[in-house]
């Protein structure tokens, strides 16, 4: 598989705290990649240069072997292919719903990417049909529960069909039933060859939606490895905060030690 | 509410109006005249008539605007109860205090006068008075039947057919989305304080406090506005809004649009 997107020593700051130390990554074509932290270890920063809304302050990304910079998004030909392949679903959704009713939302990609009318009519009655929202087209975001929202936000980069999907955070705050529905579609586009980058710090979610987990610990990657490999390290998960000491006791002696809340398998 | 908490109580109006935004949102789904015909008819049939009024000078040919605007309204699903209580009764007390001195300092045929003689009723005083009342009152129950009969999304995609910039719709439109995203935030805000506050506070600290979630709200709401423009952003918007519209005029449309337009003729017709 090609190389799609290559980080070298990435450093982004908000207004001097650093957000990335020095964070060197690869993604290649097709891959499913689990980004693992901690709350402020840097995914969404991550998730947002990768979507090159903001660029590094020290060293370099690429995407297809292009180095992803201001210039280069401003011109035409290469932003509007960017914006068409590389999509975003934040990790709120009030932020990403700011049209009056749900078609308006799940229309506004394809209409800035200048698609024909009858295309856009079909891709997003596709889209709609593919997230369960049909019957919501004509509500405002205002009125839909929070599980509503998330599908929306999804369908609206879900219409652009995008080879890149970087989802920050996607079962986030829903009830069991949605996040299982989320998993389920970021299943399916795993098999339909997308590239599909997931931020998140749930790690029972992370074997079902990656083959390939980075964990980050303060702006750097702090180790890469398979689900089993990752998962089965309790020393760099407790180390990265995702884990926790649980104290208990044994009749008059207490203790803790790291453990995991996952439930990976079920069967039923 | 005490007075030193006008900032709550303002949150909690607002809360409240967006309450009933929802409900005419509901009004906006019912059956009926208005509702079946297109967005951007309702919007020019219903200009049409309150350009009328303003231009009509015969008391009588307001009043049978005034008629037509309860038939339109008893037609559209909207109760004249709910039309009574928001738009009549406010109106007429606020058009009512700027009418007033007109009865009596309007020069005229004198038909009573108070204060020993000293303040004069006027028959086109009153006439006056009645005429300005009047319009007020149909104009503005045109108006709140086309918010109340049209969700605030159709308004804002029949302003698109009037030469208006898709720039300014956008704005107006993302406005009206964040501010009630806001409210909700400041409501959340002030439950939130006094659900850790026993007690009354005194005057002075009420008004630290309140100043210091203004200034929060404040950094929430340009923090969110980053956010929102780095969505908007991420799905391509390069600076130039692209709309789409759906409206589709029927036969329907076309002899409702005739009829609010013919009927505005004839009343600035016969009101000249």
């Amino acid at each position: 598989m090609a190389l799609l997107f290559d980080l070298q020593d990435v450093g982004f700051e908000y207004d001097g705290i650093p957000a990335l130390r020095g964070l060197s990554l690869q993604v290649t074509e097709g891959e499913s990649l689990a980004l693992l932290g901690a709350n402020g270890s840097g995914k969404s920063t991550l998730l947002r240069i990768l979507n090159a809304l903001c660029f590094p302050s020290r060293g370099s990304v690429s995407f297809g072997g292009q180095r992803l910079a201001p210039e280069l998004l401003h011109q035409n030909g290469f932003g509007l292919a960017f914006r068409r392949k590389v999509a975003l679903v934040f990790q709120n959704p009030d932020v990403q719903l700011f049209n009056p009713t749900v078609f308006d939302e799940v229309a506004f990609g394809p209409l800035q990417l200048q698609w024909s009318k009858e295309q856009i009519l079909s891709r997003v009655t596709t889209a709609l049909e593919l997230m369960k929202i049909e019957h919501l087209r004509d509500r405002p975001p205002y009125r839909l529960s929070s599980g509503e929202k998330k599908r929306v936000a999804l369908a609206s980069v879900v219409v652009l069909d995008p080879e890149v999907l970087l989802l920050d955070e996607p079962t986030s705050a829903l009830d069991p039933r949605s996040q299982s529905q989320i998993i389920d579609l970021i299943q399916e586009w795993r098999g339909a060859a997308k590239t599909v980058i997931t931020a998140t710090h749930q790690l029972e979610i992370v074997e079902d939606i990656a083959g390939r987990i980075a964990v980050l610990e303060e702006g750097v990657v702090a180790a890469t490895g398979t689900p089993a490999e990752i998962l089965s390290n309790q020393e760099l998960l407790l180390r990265a905060n995702l884990v926790h000491a649980h104290r208990h006791s044994h009749g008059s002696y207490e203790h803790s030690h790291p453990h995991i809340h996952s439930h990976s398998k079920h069967e039923h | 509410m005490k007075r030193g908490n006008f900032i709550e109580s303002s949150v909690a109006g607002f809360v409240r109006a967006l309450g009933r935004v929802l409900m005419s949102e509901e009004i906006a789904n019912r059956r009926g005249l208005l509702q079946a015909l297109d967005p951007r008819v309702r919007l020019m049939g219903l200009f049409a008539l309150v350009l009328a009024v303003v231009l009509a000078h015969r008391l009588t040919v307001v009043l049978t605007l005034f008629l037509a605007a309860v038939m339109l309204a008893l037609c559209s699903s909207v109760s004249i109860l709910l039309l009574a209580k928001r738009v009549w009764l406010v109106v007429l007390v606020f058009t009512g205090m700027i009418a007033l001195p007109a009865i009596f300092l309007t020069p005229g045929t004198r038909v009573a006068a108070f204060a020993g003689g000293a303040l004069p009723i006027t028959a086109q005083g009153l006439s006056a008075a009645a005429l300005l009342i009047a319009r007020v009152e149909t104009a503005v129950t045109f108006t709140t039947l086309l918010v109340l009969c049209t969700s605030w999304t159709h308004v804002l995609k029949a302003l698109r057919w009037f030469c208006i910039p898709p720039e300014a719709i956008t704005m107006l439109a993302m406005t009206h989305r964040y501010a009630f995203l806001l409210i909700d935030t400041a409501s959340q805000m002030f439950e939130s304080r006094r659900s850790r506050t026993v007690g009354h506070l005194p005057r002075a600290a009420l008004r630290r406090m309140t100043a210091r979630t203004a200034g929060v709200l404040l950094s929430k709401s340009i923090a969110l506005s980053d956010e929102v423009y780095l969505a908007m952003q991420s799905r391509g918007f390069r600076g130039e809004v692209h709309i789409l519209s759906e409206f589709h005029m029927k036969a329907w449309d076309y002899v409702g649009l005739l009829a609010f337009l013919g009927a505005g003729g004839i009343a600035v017709w016969a009101g000249r």
